[in-house]
C-alpha cells in the first residue's frame, strides 16, 4: 500500500503552484471579478501551453496522457488560486463526457482540440430551480435538432461546444434522456451571460431553437453517461475544493498572526485557535478522502462510486467551513470587497452547487453504501 | 498511489490470516471481553498465544518480543485480527504508553524485566498521571516523592486511573522539587501496584460502570532503581507517554459506522425504515465521511511513516474527531428508536445496548488522553504554528503558584 502522491506528482504540484501564483494572483482574479471579461484569456493560454488541458487525455487524442493523479494535483492548485478560467467545464465535464461516450471519431475531433486549447467546452443540464432529474429536463431533441432552455450553464457564454441533455423519449425515467454535442456558434443557439454568486466563473442562459445536435452515446443512455461523468468530476472538483479550503485556512492563519487586539495577536486567543484547528481538521479529512477518490479515479476501481461521493461531500463541507470561518477570523475587514476572503466564499458556493447540491450528494453517498452492502 | 498489497505485504497478510484461523479462540469469546476475572483471563490467553508465535506488539523491536514490523504490516495485522482486537483493550495502556516510555527512559534491567511481559500480556500496567487538581494542567500535580536513602517515599493522590484495580504495575509522575518552576520539579517512576500504602478506590461513572479509579499513596516506598529518567526530568519523560497515548487512544476505538448503518435499516421510521428518512441519511453521510476520513488519514500517516517520516501531532485529529462523532452518532441512534430508546437493559435494548454504552463512553473519550480543547490547542500550536496560551504560572516556583484549592 502506498497512499501518497509520487515525487514526480509533487514536483508537478510545485510547478503548478508557482505558475498560478504568478498568473492567477489576487490581481488577476479581481480583474475578472470587477471587469466584463468572462475569463482570464492569458491565464487560459498559459494553462493550455503547460499542457494541463490534456493532462489526462490519452496521447492518441492529442493529450499528454499523464493520468488522473496528475490532473488531481493540478485541480488542487487551480482551486487554491481561485483560477478564473473555464477549466472544469472543459476538462472535467465536456472532455470526460466525450471520453465516456464518444465515438472514435468524436474523440479524435473534440479531444485533440481540447488538449490544444483550441476549444472551450461546457455541460448543459439544469433548466430551473431544484434538482436536475430526468423529470425536470424539458429540452427535447428529435431529427437531429434540439429545442429548449438551459440555465445556468457554466461557461455557456464562452463555450465553443456543449454537451447537452435532452428528452428523446416520452417517459419520465432515465431512459428518456439522451446526450448531444451542440456547436455553440451554430444557428439556433443563443447564449446570454447571467449574474451569479461568483463572477470569476462565467455562467449563461442558453436557448436552443432547433439547433443542430450530434448524438453523444446511445439514445436513452444519457443518464448513465452523466452518472459516470459526475463521479469522475466529483473527485476533480473535490481537489479544487480542498485546494480552496487550504488557501482559506492559510489566509485566516496569516491574518490572525498579524492582527493585534487587546495587546495580543488574535491568533493567541483560544476561540480563534480552536476555530482554526477545526478548519484544519475538516480540510485534512477532506484531503484524505480526496486522495482515496484520486486512487479510485485513476484505477477506475469499483470503489469509485462510494469514494467519489465521499470526496465530494467531505470537500464541499470543508471548503464551506473554511471559506466562511476565514471571513469570521478577519472580522469586519473580511466583509469588505477589498479583502480577498469573498473570492473563496463565492467560489466555495459555486463549487458546492455545480455538480448538484450537498444534500443530493449525501443522499447519493448513502444510496451507494446501500448498493455496496447489498452486493 | 496504490492500495493493493505489494507481494511482500500480501505474503505477510496470508501468513497472518492463516495463523489467526488456526489459533483463534473458540466461539463465545465475545461474551468474555469484559474487565472481570473471566474477561481478563480470556484476553491474557489470546495475548500469550500471539506472543509465543511472534504476533504480539509486532512493531516493537525483536529484543522486546516484537518482530520489527513496518507500519503497513501493523495495519495489515490489525485488519486481519479484526474484532478479536477487542481482546487487546486491557493491554492498551501498558503496550501503547507504558512500554514505549520504559523502552525510551528505563534502565536496562527494567526493559529486560518488564517489556516482554507487557507484550505477552503477563503484566497489565496502568498510568498514574492525572490528579484531582491537575488533569489537563498535568504539570500542576502535587503527589510528592521524597528521597530517603536508596528509596523514594510517595504521598498523594491520583485519579482517573484506568484499570488500576487489576493492574500489576503503574508508571507514576511525582513532584520532587516544589521550589522550582512547575515543569522542572517532576520525576517519573514505576511501581508495583500491590506495594504497601497503595489504596485503590473505583470511581462510579455516568454509565454506572467503574473503569477508572482513585489511587491513594501513603508513605509508599519505591526503590531508586525504578526511576524513569533523571530526577527533575519527569516532564520530558511524560511527553513520551502522552504522545503515545494519543496514538493509542485514538486508534483503539472503532468508528461504529457499520453498526449504525445496519441499525437504520431495521428500525422503523415514519415512512418505512429509518434509513429512508432524509434527515437520517444526511446524518449517516456526515458520519461516514468522517469515518472514511479518519481511515484514509491513517493510511496517509502509515505511508508517511513507511517512508521514514516521524509521526507528527497530526495524530491528534483522530481522537478529536472520533470522540465527537461517536457521541453524536450514539445519541441519534437512541433518537431513532424513539421512546424505546430509553431502555438500556441489555436483554431488551436494541443491539444489546451497544449504542447506550457508546452514548456514555464517548463522554470519557472526549476527555481522556487530552480533552477536545487540549487537542485543538495542540493542532493550533504545533501544526498551524499559532502562539501558545499565556501562562501566568510559567516562571513561578511551583509552591508560589496560586491555586483555588488552598
Amino acid at each position: 500500500m502506498n497512499f501518497e502522491f509520487s515525487d514526480d506528482q509533487k514536483l508537478l504540484k510545485e510547478q503548478a503552484r508557482g505558475f498560478l501564483q504568478s498568473k492567477s494572483s489576487s490581481k488577476d482574479v479581481r480583474r475578472i471579478l470587477d471587469g466584463n471579461e468572462p475569463f482570464h484569456p492569458e491565464l487560459w493560454k498559459g494553462v493550455a501551453e503547460m499542457g494541463w488541458l490534456g493532462a489526462s487525455i490519452p496521447e492518441e487524442y492529442g493529450g499528454l496522457g499523464l493520468g488522473y493523479l496528475e490532473l488531481c494535483v493540478i485541480a488542487e492548485e487551480l482551486g487554491r488560486a481561485v483560477a478564473p478560467i473555464p477549466f472544469s467545464s472543459t476538462v472535467y465535464l465536456f472532455a470526460e463526457a466525450i471520453l465516456a461516450a464518444g465515438t472514435e471519431e468524436q474523440k479524435q475531433k473534440y479531444l485533440e482540440k481540447v488538449s490544444a486549447g483550441e476549444i472551450i467546452g461546457a455541460l448543459a443540464l439544469s433548466e430551473g430551480p431544484g434538482a436536475v432529474t430526468p423529470k425536470t429536463i424539458q429540452s427535447s431533441a428529435s431529427g437531429g435538432k434540439i429545442t429548449g432552455t438551459k440555465l445556468p450553464v457554466a461557461d455557456g457564454d464562452v463555450a465553443d461546444y456543449a454537451v447537452v441533455a435532452a428528452r428523446t423519449g416520452s417517459g419520465s425515467d432515465e431512459g428518456s434522456i439522451s446526450l448531444f454535442i451542440v456547436d455553440m456558434k451554430s444557428a439556433g443557439v443563443k447564449a446570454e451571460a447571467i449574474e451569479t454568486v461568483d463572477p470569476t466563473r462565467s455562467h449563461a442562459k442558453v436557448t436552443f431553437d432547433g439547433a443542430a445536435a450530434e448524438p453523444l452515446g446511445a439514445a436513452g443512455q444519457g443518464w448513465a453517461i452523466l452518472d459516470r461523468v459526475f463521479d469522475r468530476a466529483a473527485v476533480l472538483f473535490g481537489f479544487e475544493q480542498v485546494g480552496g479550503a487550504q488557501a482559506a485556512l492559510e489566509m485566516a492563519r496569516d491574518y490572525a498572526m498579524g492582527r493585534y487586539a487587546f495587546g495580543r495577536p488574535i491568533a493567541s486567543f483560544q476561540a480563534i485557535k480552536h476555530k482554526l484547528a477545526d478548519m484544519y481538521v475538516a480540510t485534512e479529512l477532506a484531503r484524505s478522502n480526496a486522495y482515496y477518490g484520486a486512487w479510485a479515479l485513476s484505477t477506475d476501481a469499483p470503489e469509485l462510486a462510494v469514494a467519489a461521493a465521499t470526496a465530494r461531500v467531505s470537500a464541499t463541507e470543508a471548503y464551506h467551513e473554511c471559506s466562511k470561518e476565514n471571513i469570521q477570523v478577519h472580522g469586519g475587514m473580511g466583509f469588505t470587497w477589498e479583502f480577498d476572503c469573498h473570492l473563496h466564499y463565492r467560489r466555495s458556493k459555486v463549487l458546492s452547487l455545480v455538480l448538484g447540491s450537498l444534500p443530493r450528494w449525501k443522499d447519493r453517498l448513502i444510496s451507494r453504501l446501500e448498493e455496496r452492502n447489498a452486493a | 498511489m496504490d492500495f493493493n498489497d505489494t507481494p511482500q505485504e500480501a505474503a505477510f497478510r496470508a501468513q497472518a490470516r492463516e495463523w489467526i484461523a488456526a489459533n483463534r479462540p473458540a466461539d463465545g469469546w465475545q461474551t468474555r471481553t469484559g474487565r472481570d476475572d473471566d474477561g481478563i483471563a480470556t484476553s491474557k490467553a489470546w495475548q500469550k498465544k500471539k506472543y509465543d508465535a511472534g504476533w504480539a506488539c509486532i512493531h516493537w523491536p525483536t529484543e522486546f518480543g516484537g518482530r520489527g514490523a513496518t507500519p503497513i504490516e501493523r495495519v495489515i495485522w490489525s485488519q486481519e485480527e479484526g474484532e478479536l482486537g477487542q481482546l487487546g483493550g486491557v493491554f492498551i495502556i501498558g503496550q501503547g504508553m507504558c512500554a514505549p516510555t520504559i523502552m525510551a527512559h528505563g534502565s536496562q534491567a527494567a526493559k529486560e524485566r518488564h517489556v516482554p511481559k507487557i507484550a505477552s500480556g503477563e503484566e497489565i500496567w496502568c498510568q498514574l498521571f492525572s490528579e484531582p487538581g491537575s488533569g489537563s494542567d498535568l504539570a500542576g500535580l502535587r503527589t510528592r516523592a521524597e528521597k530517603q536513602g536508596d528509596e523514594w517515599v510517595i504521598n498523594g493522590q491520583k485519579i482517573w486511573t484506568s484499570g488500576a484495580h487489576y493492574a500489576d504495575y503503574g508508571i507514576l509522575i511525582t513532584r520532587t522539587d516544589p521550589n522550582v518552576a512547575k515543569h522542572k520539579g517532576l520525576t517519573m517512576f514505576y511501581l508495583d501496584m500491590r506495594s504497601p500504602g497503595v489504596t485503590i478506590k473505583p470511581i462510579k461513572q455516568v454509565s454506572g460502570r467503574s473503569d477508572f479509579n482513585e489511587v491513594y499513596f501513603a508513605d509508599v516506598r519505591i526503590p531508586d532503581s525504578q526511576r524513569l529518567g533523571e530526577v527533575g526530568d519527569g516532564w520530558k519523560v511524560s511527553l513520551t507517554t502522552l504522545m503515545n497515548e494519543r496514538l493509542a487512544v485514538g486508534g483503539g476505538f472503532p468508528t461504529n459506522f457499520e453498526e449504525m448503518f445496519e441499525m437504520t435499516k431495521v428500525i422503523e421510521g415514519d415512512n418505512g425504515a429509518a434509513i429512508d428518512d432524509a434527515a437520517v441519511r444526511e446524518k449517516l453521510a456526515d458520519w461516514y465521511i468522517r469515518a472514511a476520513g479518519l481511515r484514509n488519514t491513517q493510511n496517509r500517516m502509515m505511508s508517511a511513516l513507511s517512508r521514514g517520516q516521524a509521526p507528527g501531532p497530526e495524530a491528534s485529529i483522530s481522537k478529536l474527531v472520533l470522540g465527537i462523532n461517536r457521541q453524536n452518532m450514539a445519541s441519534t441512534m437512541l433518537d431513532i428508536q424513539d421512546t424505546y430508546g430509553v431502555i438500556s437493559q441489555k436483554d431488551l435494548a436494541v443491539n444489546g445496548g451497544q449504542f447506550h454504552e457508546i452514548f456514555f463512553r464517548a463522554v470519557a473519550h472526549r476527555i481522556e488522553g487530552g480533552t477536545d480543547e487540549i487537542l485543538r490547542n495542540i493542532i493550533a500550536e504545533r501544526v498551524l504554528g499559532l502562539p501558545g496560551d499565556i501562562r501566568v504560572d510559567k516562571d513561578l516556583p511551583f509552591n508560589k503558584i496560586p491555586s483555588g484549592a488552598n
